[in-house]
């Protein structure tokens, strides 16, 4: 098996793994008596249908390339900016700022990852963006909870543009002997970020039981955190062949991928709280909004990023 | 380019063939409500009645002049073939554009707003369109919200066509974020989640007064305010 084999064997892997948990829904779906419809298994069928769907998305995103892994990521930043912003303080008056936000900044982000500018994609929303927006804001004149508005324009774009581009940020990356397989590095992040999530809900579905955090979400539990962050670094280091780094970084790697992805759902669940709802949104039947599916991306992808380059770069 | 021109070939323009205006309009709107459902992500939620078939008068807040085609997308395509919007004939005749859309496409009911007197009656399009059967997607505030207030107080069409009616049910229909997409005086839409949720349908109660009736179809709507929003 040659490194050119290395993607459709991931996919197949993948699909492997959601055939699994097709024939395990269904074989627990006939224990179900009928008439007594259970939600927990149509909530547990609906997410893995929507996981085919977006493994198809994702493989066709790679079949296409760069340019296809770039544009999947900018239109997952613009529906996760848009559930976000939906959910904050607007006015009238931030109308311009908002309109910027979508058609200028998300764009103009991406386009610079397209183009390789480091040195001004790392810093474009968090300085640039983060300036000017306030200033258009500014020039309507209406200083009601200016703060509110524009603190929540900002960190919906730091969340759900600035974050979320570092994971096509990583085909950029100059890594000595991995060169044209960047594709891999965004796949193993993904697999690992999202295994992680799948394997903390499996754990807490069989062994839950302590909640970790009861005021800021009912579904996260201690067995599950500890049982879905020690797999998904199981999972991560059998997944060292497909990177470029050793067994024990790919572990060490992936347990940080699976704290952040962690972290990153316990922040986006307390906003939901504080909003008083319970997802985001509903374009994903059975997971809620897009951001629903990648609040622990969103933490773990520039971290996951910065580890990389500072390490494995020249 | 001046208008001049413009106007005399309208003029001249022979009829259209019945099968290619229909095609035009089918077209048309198709092409409205798939732009209004994925700019908006439009959810419509069925909260107190189902979407059947009956006559009804949905009544809605109104917060953007594309209020009406959110409710009209989000009707089930059958009802949306029987249910006509009312709209201000001031801002629906204005211009070629809107004159298509408000007439051929949309179907509207288009009445003039404030006017008054003996010899002129404003509610007569809406009687006459509930006579032929239609329902109505109407706007009891009158104009759109631009203030603070979750809701206008309701003008008094609504209570003397339900009287005039009382075999028609009145839906309560709240649009969510249709003035943060696109506020009024605004010309660039912004992609935020919008929600159309339809409530339990109500009518005039026996020996209920105009103020009264006025005061409990606006609270109706205000209860159906989603906690947290569109997202919901």
């Amino acid at each position: 098996m040659t490194p050119d084999h290395h993607p459709f064997l991931i996919f197949a892997g993948v699909c492997a793994v959601l055939l699994c948990a097709t024939v395990v829904e269904h074989v627990l779906a006939l224990r179900v008596p009928p008439g007594a419809p259970s939600p927990v298994l149509e909530n547990l069928r609906d997410r893995i249908n929507a996981w085919w769907v977006m493994t198809a998305l994702l493989g066709l995103a790679f079949l296409a390339g760069r340019t296809g892994i770039l544009a999947l990521f900018a239109f997952v930043s613009f529906m996760g900016l848009r559930e976000f912003l939906t959910l904050m303080h607007t006015r009238r008056s931030d109308h311009w700022a908002l309109f910027a936000a979508f058609f200028a900044v998300l764009p103009l982000q991406y386009y610079l990852i397209a183009i390789d500018w480091y040195g001004l994609y790392s810093i474009f929303i968090p300085v640039y963006a983060f300036l000017l927006l306030p200033v258009i804001a500014s020039l309507r004149g209406d200083p009601l909870r200016f703060m509110d508005r524009i603190a929540e324009l900002q960190w919906g774009l730091m969340t759900c543009v600035f974050c979320i581009s570092h994971v096509p940020g990583l085909l950029t990356l100059n890594i000595p002997g991995y060169e044209g397989r960047g594709p891999l590095l965004v796949a193993f992040l993904i697999i690992v970020v999202q295994g992680s999530d799948v394997l903390q809900y499996v754990w807490g579905k069989l062994i839950g039981d302590r909640k970790i955090a009861p005021t800021l979400t009912p579904s996260k539990t201690v067995e599950g955190f500890i049982g879905g962050v020690a797999s998904a670094t199981a999972l991560g280091a059998a997944l060292w062949w497909i990177t470029p780094f050793r067994p024990w970084q790919a572990a060490a790697l992936s347990l940080a991928i699976a704290l952040m992805g962690f972290l990153g759902g316990l922040v986006m669940s307390a906003i939901k709280r504080d909003r008083g709802v319970k997802d985001w949104g509903r374009m994903i039947r059975g997971h809620g909004g897009m951001l629903d599916r990648i609040d622990s991306l969103i933490f773990a992808a520039p971290i996951f990023f910065h580890l990389t380059r500072y390490f494995f770069t020249v | 380019m001046s208008g001049a021109p413009h106007v005399a070939m309208a003029e001249r323009r022979p009829r259209l063939p019945d099968w290619f205006a229909g095609l035009r309009r089918h077209v048309v709107a198709s092409t409205v409500i798939a732009t209004a459902r994925v700019g908006t992500g439009l959810h419509a939620r069925w909260v107190g009645c189902t979407p059947l078939p009956e006559q009804r008068i949905y009544f809605a807040n109104h917060l953007s002049h594309g209020d009406f085609v959110l409710v009209w997308s989000a009707l089930p395509p059958p009802l949306r073939a029987s249910t006509r919007p009312v709209a201000g004939a001031d801002y629906w005749s204005k211009g070629r554009l809107r004159r298509f859309l408000a007439r051929e496409v949309f179907n509207s009911v288009l009445i003039e707003r404030g006017a008054t007197g003996p010899r002129r009656d404003p509610l007569l399009p809406i009687r006459q369109a509930l006579d032929q059967g239609s329902s109505l997607i109407v706007f009891p505030e009158g104009t759109r919200n631009t203030t603070e207030e979750a809701l206008l107080p309701f003008k008094t069409g609504i209570f003397y066509v339900a009287q005039a009616y009382p075999a028609v049910a009145l839906v309560p229909v709240w649009i969510e974020n249709t003035g943060r997409v696109m506020p009024k005086g605004e010309f660039l839409p912004i992609p935020l989640l919008c929600s159309v949720t339809f409530g339990a349908p109500t009518s005039l109660l026996p020996g209920e007064t105009k103020g009264a009736f006025l005061d409990r179809t606006r609270n109706a709507l205000l209860s159906m305010i989603p906690a947290g929003g569109a997202a919901a």
